[in-house]
Formats: structure tokens, sequence, C-alpha cells
């Protein structure tokens, strides 16, 4: 696969990408396709990456991470999306179920777990969505009950939580569960594990795409999870869920980038080889301009993502800019895969070839993470309240 | 126990390979250089034998200056520390040369084991690991696809052709392993950064005691007096069955002498 050009701060990233390369090459480009074919979901290579240290990159190397700013360990998911999707979103949920913790726990909180769920041994879900309320997720209504008041005591928890990405193989979820009917404000997050009693998970989805990666239902019936588990104080889990989310957005933002380089590449690769009336189909004017529109727009996504990474980096504010990158690329990775399938003609219609499998993977990056409709909300609210 | 692990630095196994016209020796700048593949699973054997049994583990090349990067590589995966055996004057040894001076360089530590992979991807003699144990005096312990180790002896499963022979020795000893033996693990983020910091000695042919007149493309035993392009594939021959097709295969492999 040819190396993209990527602007990387130090030799301590370019020689993490160097690893991101040889894992990509050995461990995710040849099971890729067979495993979204057979829909099986690839645990043995998220230990594999966690082994290596890319489960933990974004976070404190105190507690195990890997101290990489946004703008590398962005880079990397990209890497891992282009080569395999299911396993950069895998690593951008999994860093999105740590950021709780991570952010808003606290000292005694972070020492007991943090380091565990980011060993690489571990993977974690993040768990929002419900049935019945998806954009309008302060409409949550899984019910979280305290009983007592030590820390010995615990949260009975009912309810179910929907979509949710490694249900059921993952170690550790963190949920966001109504503990008031105060809206937004009555929403709390608890971080529990599997093998809690009463935790159970729905069948897994039948997905258009991504087919490798499990979604499916988390169902709590009466789990009791201890009240050491709630993350920050009840009440501030909304607030704690859009800040993971913020972030998150960046991770399916450089998701999208990566799933739109590899078809880009593809696209490249067939229409330089492709013959017809006795040339590559590269030489045709409408075909070449599709190329360099193709690349013009992934390139102009990888800079939207690294600027709202490089703006967090800096300790700056940039929710809408994540919110930008994320619409822009999600939008573009959609387009580009769409233009993938159209230069390979027929062939791109047939799972011979990956294009088609990545423009069924575009697709879910337009949904998850906030709709794009969402995200357009977020930014038209930040332009009119300044 | 301190196990030192022999590795070279070839030329990327996945790219064509050429000789150079003049020397008629490999042209090692045109393709990207590589740890060799087989001595990963020497490294893994290391690295998981001292986990089990305390100790450490140190890579030695022998080759030009950018092969410290083969062990950087060991490093990363977890190995100690490395040697570096590198002079101009050691440019185009043959095995037998290879194997005195790592010999040689091995003088300059203390160790336990050697352990070597059965095979370099580029030259593919396989003799440097017997040669060696010759050169030590030491037992060699060949084509292992298991160690084990308890105190002094070490018991390894040899491969042959026909399964495996369990073959014994006393410590030190040195050993060479096939791919078959483990599953060799990639670095970690961590262990990269770790390698930058660990210590590599930097050995030349006076350092390591070595007679420069015994080594290099000069002392060298065999010269190579002639090198050809491989002839492209010739056409396979097609049989079609028309119910004699079982025949046919028979008389074509018979023709072959496979048969
Ligand atoms: C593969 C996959 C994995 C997922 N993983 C997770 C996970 O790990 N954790 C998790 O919590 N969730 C996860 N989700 C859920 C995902 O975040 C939701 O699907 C998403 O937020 C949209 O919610 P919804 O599906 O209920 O759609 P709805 O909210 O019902 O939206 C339906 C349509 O209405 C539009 N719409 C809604 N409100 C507005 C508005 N105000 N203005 C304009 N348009 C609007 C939407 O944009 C959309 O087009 C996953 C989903 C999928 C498909
Ligand atoms: C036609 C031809 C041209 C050649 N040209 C050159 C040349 O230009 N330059 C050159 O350097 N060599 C050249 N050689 C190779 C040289 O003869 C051998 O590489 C060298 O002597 C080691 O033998 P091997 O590679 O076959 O190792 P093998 O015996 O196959 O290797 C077995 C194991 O020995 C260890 N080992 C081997 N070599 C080393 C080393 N250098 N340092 C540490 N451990 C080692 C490794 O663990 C390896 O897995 C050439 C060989 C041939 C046949």
């Amino acid at each position: 696969m040819v190396a993209v050009e990527r602007t990387l701060p130090n030799d301590e990233s370019r020689a993490l990408f160097e690893l991101v390369q040889e894992l990509c090459a050995k461990e995710l480009a040849p099971r890729a396709a067979e495993y979204e074919a057979a829909e099986r979901f690839p645990r043995e290579v998220f230990r594999t990456l966690g082994q290596a240290g890319l489960l933990s990159l974004p976070y404190d190397e105190e507690y195990g991470g890997g101290g990489q700013p946004y703008e590398v360990y962005l880079q990397v998911v990209e890497e891992l999306a282009r080569n395999w999707l299911t396993i950069g979103l895998g690593v951008s949920v999994h860093s999105l179920a740590c950021y709780g913790l991570a952010n808003f726990g606290s000292e005694q909180q972070k020492e007991k777990w943090l380091p565990g769920m980011l060993g690489g041994d571990q993977l974690g879900a993040y768990c929002l969505s419900e049935p019945q309320s998806g954009s309008d997720a302060a409409a949550l209504t899984t019910r979280a009950v305290r009983s007592g008041d030590t820390a010995a005591d615990a949260y009975t928890v009912t309810g179910t939580k929907a979509w949710i990405t490694h249900s059921g193989h993952a170690d550790f979820y963190t949920l966001m569960v109504r503990t008031s009917d105060d809206g937004a404000k009555g929403v709390s997050a608890l971080l529990a594990e599997a093998g809690t009693p009463g935790l159970g998970f729905g069948k897994p989805e039948n997905k258009m795409g991504m087919r490798g990666s499990v979604t499916a239902q988390v169902l709590l019936d009466g789990a009791r999870i201890p009240a050491e588990r709630l993350i920050g104080v009840e009440g501030q889990g909304f607030s704690i869920a859009l800040s993971a989310l913020e972030a998150g957005r960046l991770g399916i933002a450089a998701c999208a980038v990566g799933v739109a380089q590899a078809a880009l590449d593809a696209a490249v690769d067939y229409a330089s080889s492709r013959q017809q009336f006795g040339h590559p189909i590269a030489e045709f004017q409408g075909v070449g301009f599709m190329l360099a529109d193709m690349a013009t727009s992934v390139a102009v996504g990888r800079a939207a993502y690294l600027t709202a990474a490089r703006r967090r980096d800096a300790g700056l504010p940039y929710g809408t800019e994540a919110a930008m990158a994320k619409l822009f690329c999600t939008d573009m990775a959609m387009k580009v895969t769409t233009d993938a399938v159209q230069v390979f003609g027929g062939y791109g219609y047939t799972a011979d070839f990956p294009v088609e499998r990545y423009m069924r993977e575009a697709k879910v990056l337009q949904i998850v993470e906030g709709t794009n409709q969402v995200q357009r909300l977020v930014i038209s609210r930040a332009l009119t309240r300044s | 126990m301190k196990i030192v692990v022999c590795v070279k630095q070839v030329p990327d196994t996945e790219a064509e390979k050429r000789l150079l016209p003049d020397t008629l020796t490999v042209d090692r700048e045109s393709s990207n250089p590589v740890l060799n593949e087989m001595d990963e699973f020497a490294i893994e054997e290391a690295l998981k034998l001292t986990e089990a049994h305390g100790g450490e583990v140190v890579v030695l090349t022998m080759g030009p200056d950018g092969a410290d990067a083969a062990v950087r590589k060991a490093l990363s995966m977890g190995a100690h520390s490395g040697i570096l055996l590198s002079d101009p004057a050691l440019a185009g040894s043959d095995a037998v040369a290879t194997s005195y001076a790592i010999a040689q360089a091995l003088g300059t530590t203390e160790y336990d084991l050697v352990i070597l992979g059965s095979e370099a991807s580029d030259a593919r003699t396989s003799l440097v690991p017997a040669m060696l144990a010759e050169r030590l005096g030491l037992p060699q312990l060949t084509f292992a696809s298991k160690v084990e180790i308890d105190g002094t002896s070490i018991t390894v499963n040899r491969l042959t052709d026909y399964g495996h022979d369990v073959v014994q020795a006393q410590l030190p000893a040195v050993v060479s392993v096939v791919e078959k033996i483990n599953e060799p693990r990639y670095p970690s983020f961590k262990g990269i950064m770790a390698a930058k910091k660990k210590p590599v000695a930097a050995l030349d042919v006076a350092a390591a005691g070595i007679d420069a007149a015994l080594v290099g493309q000069a002392a060298a035993a065999t010269t190579v007096v002639d090198a050809a392009q491989r002839p492209p594939r010739s056409a396979g021959v097609k049989v079609t069955d028309e119910g004699d097709g079982g025949v046919k295969l028979a008389e074509f492999l018979s023709a072959q002498k496979f048969i």
C-alpha cells in the first residue's frame, strides 16, 4: 500500500506509524474482506493492537496510556480504518468508552480501573443511544435507582441501550442512565463491568456494512452497579457524554478519511490499468478529473480533522470544528466511495473488488455519533449563539 | 540466564533481489533492509525463555552500520542490549568467515545460550549456526521446533523430514530455530521508545579480536564466477482429460522423475 504523505510532529510518532503500518499490512489487510463477509468479529486483532499499545494512545502515560496528541492518535485511527473500518472505528469507540473515566473520574477511580482499561487486553463500549432516543439522546429512559448512601451501595439499572458497538464482546460499558426526571440534567454515567448479573446483550443487528463489527442492544435487567462506579456526580452524565462525543466525532472523521483514502487508492490503481478504447481509463479526462476531485476532497478532509485536533491539543475549544470535520469528512467519504464504484464500472458493483464494501462502510459514518443533520444543528447553533 | 541471539539484516524478502554486476555480490542498496524473518522467531524464543527462567537477551549482528536497525527492532521487541559488529574489512564475508567473526565477537561477552535463525533469507546457506557451534566447541542443536531448559540442561525437538528427534545437551549450547517454534510478538509502541535508550555496543574487527586476513570477500573460500538471470518460466503442459487424464498425469510425473 502506498504511504500517505503525513506531517507527524516527531521521531516518536514516526516510529509509531511504522509499527501501525506493519500491523495493518500483516494483521488487518489480510483479514478485512473475509471477516466482513463472514460477519466475524475480530476480537483477537484488537488484542494484538492492545499488546502493541494502540488501544490507549490518547491517554496519560501515568495510567498506562500512550501520551499521544490527538493529531497523532487520529492519524493512526485513519490508517487503521483505511485498512479495515471495523478496527479503526472499534479503536475510536474504545477511546470514547474510556473518555468519561479518564476526564471526569476521581483520582481513586482512575487508579483503580484506568490502567486495566488502557492495558490493551480490555475493550470498551459506550452506551448512550436507546431504541426510542437517538438524536434526542437526552430523552433516554434507562433507569438507575440508588439504594442507600454509602460507597458500598449500588445502583439498580433497568432499561435497554441500543446500537451498542462491541455489545457482548466488551469488558466494560460506559452507561448513560437516568437518575432523575430532570431531562438532560437527570442523566448520570456509570462504568459497568462485563459479567455484572443483570447485564445482558441482544442479537447483533444485521447491518448493511461494517458487518465484522458487532452492534447490538445492551439489556439491563436490574443490573446492580456499585455506587463507586458513578463517574463524576449524579446529573453530570449528559455533559460527560457530549464531551466524549466531541472527541469521538474526530475519530469518526478520521475513519471517514481512511475509508475514502482506501477507495481513492483502489480507484487510481484500477483506472491506471483498465483499458478501454485502447487507453487506460485514467487518461480519459472524465475519469481523471473524477480522480482529481476525489484526491482533493480526501486531502481537504484530512486537513479538516487535523485542524480540529490541533486546536484540541493546544487546549482550545474545538467542538464546532469537530462537528464540521465529522460532517465534511463523512459526506466526503460517501461521495468518494460512490465515485470509486463508478470508476470500477460493473466490476465495482461486485464483491470481487473492495469498493462496494467501502461504499457501504462510508454510509454508517454519516449516521453514528450524531447524524450529519445533528452536526449541522451543532454548527448552526454555534453560529447564531455568538 | 544470558542468551545471545544472532540476527542478520537482509534485503526485503518481498523485493526482487539482484547481484551487482561488477562484484557479483547482493545489491543491498536497491531494497529496504529488514531483520531476517526467521531471526524474529529466535528473538521470540529467547524472550520467552528469559520470561520463564529470568535473565537477559543480547542481540548480536554483523553487518554494515545501518544494520543497527535490525538490532533496534529486536530491542523494541524486548531484548535488553545489543552488539553491532561492523567493519569495512568484514564486507563480503562468506559463511565460514561469518561464523568466525561471530565466534570472536561472542568472546567479548558471557552467555549460557546462543540462538540463531536456521536460515537467512538472502544467501540461505543455513551454515552459520553449525559452523558457529563448531568454532565455539559447543553442542549444536539445530532446526529446533521446541526448546526446553531445565537447570543446565537443554532439550530441543529437532525438526526432520519424518517428524522430529529429541536432542539434549548441557548449557552453554548453540540453537537454531525454525518458524514452527513460536509466534513472534510485535514490538509495542512503548517498546520502540524504550529501545532507543537501550545500550548497543559497537565492535570493529580489532575490538572483537578478529584477524582481518581471515574475513571479507578476499578471504572467501568460494568465488562467484558468473551469474545469470533466472530464465523466465516456460508455459506449463495442459492435460485435457479424455478418460485418460490419470495416465497422462502419471506419464508426465514419471518423465520429470517425480515418480
Ligand atoms: C453501526 C452503528 C453503531 C452504533 N454504535 C453506537 C454506540 O456504540 N453507542 C451508542 O450510544 N450509539 C451507537 N449508535 C447509534 C447512533 O449514534 C444513532 O443511530 C444515531 O445517533 C442516530 O439515532 P437514531 O438512529 O435513533 O436516528 P433518529 O434520531 O431517529 O434520526 C432519524 C433521522 O432524523 C434526523 N433527525 C433527527 N432529529 C433531527 C433534527 N432535530 N433535525 C434534523 N434532523 C433530525 C436524523 O438526522 C436522521 O436522519 C450506532 C449506530 C450504528 C448504525
Ligand atoms: C551469491 C552470493 C553473494 C553474496 N554476497 C554477499 C554480500 O555482498 N554481502 C554479504 O554480506 N554477504 C553476501 N553473501 C552472503 C554470505 O555469504 C552469507 O550471508 C553469510 O556468510 C551468512 O550466511 P547465510 O546468510 O547463508 O546465513 P545462514 O547460515 O542461512 O543464517 C542462519 C542464521 O545465522 C545467523 N546469521 C547469519 N549471518 C549473520 C550475521 N551477519 N550476523 C549475525 N547473525 C547472522 C542468523 O541467525 C541466521 O538466521 C553472499 C552469498 C551468496 C551465495
